[in-house]
């Protein structure tokens, strides 16, 4: 590893200086709400009818690691989709950037690596959120974060592949609202997946939430993942591989032409 | 409501039958991109697939509004309808017309014409209302489909959706007109965020604390998820005309408050 990486690391930091409080305000109210909600709220009626559907946990304890793997998948998605298009379009910090010693690898080194920063910020101030509602303990809470960041940098990837190669912002829009939203429903993080029609239950078990899932709460319940963990984490490295060789190629493409 | 508009509006920003004009300019616009519009219409489906049905078959029945017991899929799409309309109402009234004060330049351009800053302000909420009704109907199709709607009264749900539409869009553009970056635009997520989740949306009032339970009769989403629930559920009583009044003070006001805040941002 060059240092060169860590110049594009830099900028992003920079940047992020003056937005933090912002941020850090809604990466910490946005579980409290859900957990309030979800976990709570909806948690006693759930309760209260099949806690047997839960394995015996309570829902709240459930839905509290889905919901930490689903943040993962979130941020970096976003992470990885409107500030790539603004980098190349909006901005242009990275045509600029093509005109410093920096590469096009450095920049998406320096980006996966912010992006890795930032979800550990915001899964550690979620998993900080899951020991605040006693929906883990903290050792099991910190363990979970690992798993959760490994989810939302499998999708960063892959997202600014997509981001490199489109032309306008509507593709991103579609992206998560035909992508993004049905996996955070659909992939076992509010209830478990058999619930779903054959077909579809399928369908889930292919997506990579469900795997991120599987993993962050098998860590934050110190229970078993529906397959052996390493099949899990390997899909996510996997994905995270693929979509930074696409992600290198399309920028490229869009950089150096 | 053009005319209600006119009585609380100066006489510098009131609508006149130019309007047609802007709601014309908006149509040809989203023409090319319809399939936007089609996309909007999933995102409330979705949860109701998932919250509703996949986790309601875990759930069972819930009291309604009357206190009967109902499938949770027949209490949480009504929820899902009034939220959506909140959403696609804020959606359209504070980023989208942010965008076209500050970069657009397009209502400069329209004010290069006969149309007043009332034209705009008229038209851009009923064109959000139209949109509004489009996808209101189409989830309305897709509840009756499923028979969640377990009364006639429940054709009333669109007007009702229209009637959310405009307290939402009403109010959410005249906090735009107050908004000086796109970084002020996070408070918005704050606000619709809590109204989503914790407007009598997912679980019955009774199930929050009784000091939640209170607060939640100040969020404008609890009358519009109470109004609608009542209507399909066929559960009326005197309380829906509460609900009523609030979304149609809330967005009377909104309107009169657009209506003197865009003259004065973009006539002086």
């Amino acid at each position: 590893m060059t240092a060169r990486p860590l110049r594009f690391f830099e900028g992003e930091a920079l940047n992020y200086r003056r937005v933090w409080r912002a941020s850090i305000f809604s990466n910490f109210l946005n579980p409290v709400l859900y957990l309030a909600a979800m976990g709570i709220g909806l948690g006693s009626l759930v309760d209260r009818n099949s806690s047997a559907g839960f394995g015996g946990i309570d829902y709240l304890v459930w839905l509290a690691p889905g919901l930490l793997a689903a943040a993962g998948m979130q941020s970096g998605a976003g992470e990885g989709s409107f500030p790539v298009m603004a980098g190349l379009k909006w901005f242009k910090t990275y045509p600029a950037i093509m005109n410093t010693p920096l590469s096009v690898s450095d920049l998406l080194t320096g980006l996966l690596y912010w992006i890795g920063v930032r979800l550990f910020m915001i899964c550690g101030i979620f998993a900080g959120v899951l020991v605040l509602f006693d929906a883990a303990d903290p050792a099991h809470a910190a363990l979970a974060v690992l798993p959760a960041v490994l989810t939302g940098l499998a999708f960063a990837a892959p997202m600014a592949a997509f981001a490199a190669w489109i032309e306008d912002d509507t593709g991103l829009t579609m992206v998560f609202r035909f992508g993004i939203v049905p996996l955070f429903l659909f992939s076992g993080t509010f209830f478990p997946i058999e619930q779903l029609p054959g077909l579809l239950q399928g369908l889930a078990y292919a997506t990579p939430l469900f795997h991120g899932v599987e993993l962050t709460r098998a860590a934050a319940l110190g229970i078993d993942a529906a397959l052996p963990a390493w099949q899990h984490a390997a899909y996510l490295v996997g994905l995270l591989a693929v979509g930074t060789r696409l992600a290198h190629r399309n920028l490229t493409k869009r950089l150096r032409t | 409501m053009t005319t209600l508009l006119a009585r609380v509006a100066p006489p510098a920003v009131r609508p006149s039958y130019r309007v047609r004009h802007l709601l014309e300019h908006n149509f040809l616009v989203y023409r090319s991109i319809w399939w936007v519009i089609l996309a909007g219409f999933f995102e409330p489906v979705f949860y109701l697939f998932s919250i509703g049905i996949g986790l309601g078959k875990l759930i069972g029945d819930v009291p309604g509004p009357t206190g009967e017991l109902v499938p949770y899929a027949a209490f949480v799409a009504p929820a899902m309808l009034a939220a959506s309309a909140m959403n696609g109402a804020v959606y359209e009234s504070t980023f989208n017309i942010f965008f076209k004060i500050r970069y657009g330049n397009t209502y400069k351009a329209i004010l290069a014409t006969p149309l007043g800053p009332g034209d705009i302000a008229t038209g851009e909420i009923m064109w959000s209302l139209f949109r509004g009704v489009m996808y209101s109907t189409g989830f309305l199709i897709v509840m009756a489909f499923l028979g969640l709607i377990e009364s006639p009264w429940g054709v009333l749900a669109l007007p009702a959706t229209v009637l959310i539409g405009f307290a939402f869009g009403a109010v959410g553009m005249a906090a735009t007109t107050f908004m000086r970056s796109w970084q002020d635009f996070d408070l918005v997520n704050m606000v619709t965020l809590p109204l989503f989740l914790f407007s009598a949306t997912f679980y019955p009032l009774d199930v929050y604390p009784e000091f939640f339970q209170r607060f939640t009769q100040f969020s404008p989403l609890y009358h519009g998820t109470e109004l609608i629930r009542s209507l399909t559920l066929g559960a009326l009583d005197r309380g829906i005309w509460i609900n009523v009044a609030v979304l149609l003070v809330m967005g009377l006001a909104g309107s009169a408050v657009i209506g003197r805040r865009l003259e004065r941002l973009l006539l002086s």
